[in-house]
């Protein structure tokens, strides 16, 4: 009994780690950019932005399993699969948008027209349809919505990080801006590859 | 069949999540906007209208709507401003008038005729007097703001330098650039904090 408690603790470390480092969504399999390079000017925003996408991506990723095991698959109604996930997703924003514009204006302010966006962010969608098909069981998923979404506002917050750093720095006039921040982002993808074969999932 | 079954489940689920939005909706409103209320209490309320709107609470509309800069609040200073970037989520910029040692309005009372115009016009309350009496300024209410000069039908009202009172003045800086390096740190500081 022990053992098997064990085992089964091994495999979610296992999945978190693998969707924070490995497969990170970011910066190895190159979904949700817009954020990334969007809101990550500010470290305050970055740390905000990664907040409300860990919600939505945790809550995303229960809801379309839920919703794939009990509506499309008894159903046969695979066809529907993106149409309802887009659904869920948007929902959600919507509520997390009313949330923030409630309880921090100044957020809300901040992130502008990157919150909506959320629901157009490839990244959750990706996160909800790879989960779905892999097969996994019921917390698996969730924690596998939840490891990529801690990986996202790794990313988020590190290159937020660099960016504040590098607004500093005596850059080239023609590398200022979006360049030097699109070369940043290559060198920490470059870094992340490094982590592949780490966990293999 | 099948294509009922799709209709039927996708739009029960959208009817779901519609009510239940529209039940968060009703729990988180939002009466007015919250960024003017911030943004007006940053401002210095002096309501000197320096900044090109009639006072302080229509210049916070207009910065959270974004019609207007943030660099315009003259009493606010430097440090408004950096305020309100962070408030809006936008850069720091120089302000748009140079600023200006601080001054105080000066009524001249062998000219003053008590009209009460410029009691009318000052908006902190700074002018003191009644018809066909001497006005005089408060120079410690007196924020400067020159709103008071235009009206006055006698111009007896002179815009002086505020005295360096002795509780203000304190040891200036020597110039050095290490000096300007720290100064420069501490005001990144104060902005982050």
């Amino acid at each position: 009994m022990q053992s098997l408690y064990f085992r089964a603790m091994g495999e979610f470390l296992l999945i978190i780690v693998s969707a924070v480092l490995v497969n990170n969504y970011v910066l190895t399999k190159f979904l949700g950019i817009c954020p990334f390079l969007g809101v990550s000017s500010k470290l305050e925003t970055a740390v905000g932005m990664s907040f409300a996408v860990m919600f939505v991506m945790t809550l995303a990723s229960t809801a379309s399993w839920l919703v794939q095991t009990f509506i499309l698959e008894p159903f046969d109604l695979m066809f529907l699969q993106t149409i309802f996930f887009i659904l869920i997703i948007a929902s959600l924003v919507q509520f997390i948008e009313m949330l923030i514009h409630k309880t921090s204006p100044v957020l809300y302010q901040a992130l502008g027209i990157f919150l909506p966006l959320i629901t157009t962010n490839c990244a959750v969608l990706g996160v909800a349809l790879l989960n779905v098909q892999q097969g996994q069981g019921f917390f698996a998923s969730v924690l596998y919505g939840f490891g990529a979404a801690v990986g996202f506002a790794l990313v988020l917050v590190l290159f937020a990080g660099l960016r504040e750093r590098l607004s500093y720095a005596p850059v080239p006039d023609a590398f200022r801006g979006a360049p030097v921040a699109l070369v940043t982002a290559g060198m920490m993808s470059l870094a992340f590859m490094g982590f592949s074969g780490l966990v293999k999932f | 069949m099948h294509v009922l079954i799709a209709v039927a489940s996708l739009g029960g689920f959208a009817l779901i999540a519609g009510l239940l939005l529209s039940l968060a909706q009703k729990k988180f409103r939002v009466e007015g906007d919250p960024m003017v209320e911030k943004i007006d209490a940053v401002l210095p309320q002096t309501q000197c209208g320096q900044c090109g709107y009639p006072g302080c609470k229509p210049y916070a509309e207009a910065v959270a709507r974004g019609e207007a800069d943030i660099n315009h609040c003259v009493p606010g200073g430097e440090r408004t401003m950096h305020q309100l970037a962070d408030l809006m989520g936008v850069e720091p910029k120089p302000l748009a008038e140079e600023p200006t040692a601080p001054m105080v309005a000066f009524i001249r009372e062998d000219d003053c005729i008590g009209c009460t115009l410029c009691i009318k016009a000052c908006p902190v309350d700074a002018i003191v007097g009644a018809p066909k009496q001497y006005h005089t300024v408060i120079a410690d209410y007196c924020t400067g703001c020159t709103l008071c000069v235009e009206p006055c039908p006698v111009d007896c009202i002179d815009m002086l330098l505020k005295p360096e009172l002795i509780e203000h003045w304190a040891w200036p800086l020597p110039e050095t650039e290490r000096a300007r390096i720290g100064r420069e740190r501490k005001g990144s500081h104060a902005r982050a904090a």
